[in-house]
């Protein structure tokens, strides 16, 4: 079929990009499995973060990797902001309320972005943004290992912060069960608005490993939101591990789809899977069964 | 039986408008509500009546404005015979996904999702294929004519959408007060206890998700009409299944009036914005999503919700 | 009316339904009882096609149901109530009734009249312009009855009517039912209230773990030593009966 010196590299870049998309991912079903939020303003909030990672390297000439520290914090207070002071107030605690509220924060995001920033793409170049390292035979560009080791290695933060610490075991607590962890003394809005916080902190990362091989206009979100759905539901909401295996297999199978079928047919893939998953096999290939 | 009256009243107004109204940029906005109208009345019509909210519906509009355009340009087939396509079209659009969803007992949030992956499916397709016009989309050739639905005169398009318009107005009308309208709110009140009253929940389901599918193709018809062309971001993307919704929730979810009224007030707001700010690309949109906020926030039954007294606190939304 | 044979049903390791049988004779007021979590409304569950048993059948009207839909049940002459309620709760109760009229209706005038006769007949003739949600768990209850019984069934399933009701409000409801019977429908209900199904069935079936464990008159299964054990615990039954034979002396 495909002669491995072509599917070895697709394959290879396919896990690069689904690292980062599982960075993402992660978040997203952070917020899921503890404030039972499908939060749409997640595409929005990571077209933020890459206008963000952009500026501080045109304005302050601040490298993107170095930025990390100050992404992922700021980052950070915008969720826990967002969650305390909008969300968390307007939704009454409802779903469907929850979807539109969310939605509503997407689309004012995306076009306060499109009024400050117009419609322009704009990447950055870096000293190392046309760097190839070569990988068992193929060339890959740099900033995609960066953005592997990088998301993989923040996610073992993440991971580690939630199984290991206080903090992780309220936000478990809470997950679990809303009344009962109020009932032993844990401020739960608190603790929703923390989570909310490392969910976004987890896109201000990601955003610092994308932008090198990457680009950003204020539509950028919407592509991701889609990804970044169709890896929670497949690797099953909640599920860390989920996450984590279905961002790199989502990676990989747009990155042979693309391959196989075309650059503008090559998506279809991802939203095929989403759309079975959510029929046959709803809890995803971690999940527990709704 | 008044609020029959109340429709035929309105219709017959709106049609009398350019009597009095002879600026072509107010009935340009008269137009442009109308057609937000239609829209937000075939989302009603699955997501305020039905229960089953979509983020999607625009998979509908497309089909129904590439039904439209693909028969005209690559085929020769009349704008009429074309239109009469591009409803059947939405509605086995809406019967396709339908039979999947429900079949699959997909609800809420997931049904939400789902109506969005479709949609987005149906954009790269749209996008891949040559009959489509794939990227570059479709162009519909000048022939001003009635029989080929296009109108010099801004009036032509006036009767047009107002029609449709009407026909959306009817069709709710019906559910207020027909058997089916009937079942298809208690199915969105609690399918469980519907099912066990003898109404086939499925079968309800996608007779709304087929009659909003027609309703919505008719919406991306006439766009194609006015505009002359369609492309996959236009037919299939989040700007349309966002404007569908708008209306019905800032108006007020499963009643007549509503996807009017929300039109309405989001043209009027969008108006509003562009005195204010001058004429900036998404300005009006930035207006829209905080009012989305503020109406789940403090009015979840939407502006009619402020008139019916009955519900002390019965959130809809 | 209603046979069921050899019901069961497992949920993971647990045995919900084991193998209960049970006939339903037209024009009666059968009674179902048991313990909580004996399985009587998983029971119901089966018997109305909410459930897919694992075992056994049920044959209504002298057709095999065993595999249909609920609404399919619901239009060959069986309706269920819930024990949890779940009204239309933004409707209005004679919305709410309608729904179940226009099973055999097909105009809306016609089911909003039966709608109101149904009604009046259950006591809910002051609430129809009320909304559900804003209804008290007697009203709530009473439109859960009306709503079943607009659909003009031969078998009505009532899964605990009077649960949650006061003293004064049971009275209320228990003549009710007993003319809901009388017009010709006939009723298989669960209750825990001693005192309705004392007043109002002729025969009860009793039901713990899962099992039927007796069946009989009301004044049979009363003294049946095994219900008493299901309800108050093993020995009670011998205790109780020390205690009747030490007055006697």
């Amino acid at each position: 079929m495909l002669e491995l010196s072509i599917l070895f590299p697709s394959v290879l870049n396919g896990l690069t990009t689904g690292a980062v998309y599982a960075l993402i991912a992660l978040g997203l079903t952070l917020i899921y499995g503890v404030l039972h939020i499908i939060n749409f303003a997640h595409g929005a909030a990571l077209m933020v973060a890459l206008y963000g990672v952009y500026f501080l390297q045109q304005r302050a000439g601040i490298d993107p990797y170095v930025a990390l520290p100050i992404m992922v914090p700021a980052m950070f207070a915008f969720g826990y902001a967002l969650q305390r002071f909008v969300i968390g107030r307007a939704s009454h605690g409802k779903d469907e309320n929850i979807l539109l509220v969310t939605l509503g924060i997407s689309i004012i995001l995306e076009n306060l972005a499109l009024y400050a920033f117009k419609s322009d793409t704009r990447s950055i170049d870096t000293a190392y943004t046309l760097t190839t390292v070569n990988l068992a035979g193929a060339l890959i560009s740099l900033p995609k290992v960066v953005a592997f080791g990088g998301a993989l290695a923040t996610a073992a933060v993440l991971l580690l912060v939630l199984g290991r610490t206080d903090l992780g075991r309220a936000i478990r607590a809470c997950a679990k069960e809303r009344q009962g962890a109020r009932l032993v003394g844990i401020d739960v809005d608190h603790v929703f608005a923390m989570s909310f916080g490392i969910g976004l902190a987890c896109l201000g990362a990601a955003a610092c490993f994308l932008l090198p091989a990457y680009y950003v206009n204020p539509t950028v979100g919407n592509g991701f939101v889609l990804i970044a759905f169709t890896i929670v539901v497949l690797g099953g909401m909640g599920s860390f591990t989920g996450a984590l295996v279905g961002g790199l297999l989502i990676g990989v199978v747009e990155s042979v789809g693309g391959l196989w079928l075309g650059e503008s047919l090559g998506q279809i893939g991802i939203f095929l899977i989403f759309i079975a998953v959510l029929l046959f096999r709803p809890q995803g290939l971690f999940g527990a069964k709704a | 039986m008044k609020e029959l009256a109340g429709i035929l009243v309105f219709c017959a107004l709106v049609a009398l408008a350019p009597q009095f109204i002879s600026s072509g940029v107010t009935l340009n906005l008269i137009i442009m509500t109308l057609y937000a109208a239609l829209l937000g009345q075939a989302w009603n019509i699955l997501g305020g009546f039905g229960g089953q909210f979509s983020f999607g519906h625009a998979v509908f509009f497309g089909s129904g404005a590439y039904a439209m355009a693909v028969l005209q340009v690559k085929f020769g087939w009349n704008a009429w015979a074309a239109l009469a396509a591009a409803l059947a079209c939405g509605a086995a659009v809406g019967a396709f996904i339908g039979a999947l969803s429900f079949r699959y007992g997909l609800k809420g949030s997931y049904f939400a999702l789902v109506t969005l992956a479709f949609a987005e499916v149906f954009r790269i397709l749209a996008n891949t294929f040559t009959f489509t016009g794939a990227g570059v989309g479709l162009m519909l050739p000048l022939k001003e004519s009635t029989a080929d639905l296009q109108f010099a005169d801004k009036t032509g398009y006036l009767y047009l959408i107002l029609a449709f318009v009407l026909v959306g107005l009817l069709v709710t009308w019906w559910l207020k007060r027909s058997r089916y309208g009937a079942w298809l709110q208690a199915v969105r009140d609690n399918e469980d206890s519907a099912a066990a009253l003898g109404v086939n929940v499925f079968r309800v389901k996608l007779g709304a998700i087929m009659i909003s599918g027609a309703l919505m193709a008719a919406g991306g018809a006439f766009y194609v009409q006015l505009f002359h062309y369609i492309d996959p971001h236009i037919a299939y993307g989040p700007a349309v299944s966002i404007e569908a919704l708008l209306g019905p929730i800032i108006g007020g979810m499963g009643t007549l009036w509503g996807p009017l009224l929300g039109a309405a007030v989001l043209h009027g707001l969008g108006e509003l914005t562009r005195a204010v700010m001058g004429d900036v690309p998404g300005v009006n949109l930035i207006a829209y999503g905080v009012v989305l906020i503020l109406m789940v926030t403090f009015l979840p039954r939407g502006i009619i919700g402020l008139f019916h007294k009955k519900a002390k606190d019965a959130p809809r939304a | 009316m209603l046979d069921v044979r050899g019901l069961s049903i497992s949920f993971g390791g647990l045995k919900a339904v084991d193998e209960v049988s049970l006939a339903v004779p037209k024009g009666a007021i059968v009674g179902l009882i048991g313990p909580n979590g004996a399985g009587k409304s998983t029971l119901f569950g089966l018997v109305s096609g909410f459930l897919r048993p694992q075992k056994g059948s049920v044959h209504f009207l002298g057709q095999d149901i065993t595999a249909l839909a609920p609404h399919h049940i619901c239009r060959l002459g069986m309706t269920r109530t819930f024990q949890i309620v779940q009204p239309f709760g933004a409707q209005t109760v004679r919305e709410n009734i309608a729904v179940g009229a226009h099973l055999r209706r097909a105009s809306r005038g016609e089911a909003l009249d039966h709608a109101e006769k149904i009604a009046t007949q259950v006591g809910l003739a002051s609430q129809l312009d009320k909304l559900a949600l804003n209804l008290t768990v007697a009203g709530r209850k009473r439109l859960e009855l009306a709503r079943a019984l607009a659909t003009d069934p031969a078998l009505l399933l009532l899964d605990e009517v009077l649960a949650g009701l006061n003293p004064q409000e049971i009275t209320e409801v228990i003549p009710v039912i007993r003319q809901i019977r009388d017009a010709g429908v006939t009723v298989l209900m669960i209750e825990h209230v001693m005192q309705a199904v004392m007043n109002l069935a002729e025969s009860v079936y009793v039901l713990s773990n899962g099992r039927l464990i007796a069946q009989g008159t009301p004044g049979e299964i009363t003294a049946n030593p095994e219900v008493i054990e299901a309800y108050l615990g093993h020995g009670t039954a011998a205790r109780l009966r020390k205690a009747a034979g030490g007055q006697h002396a």
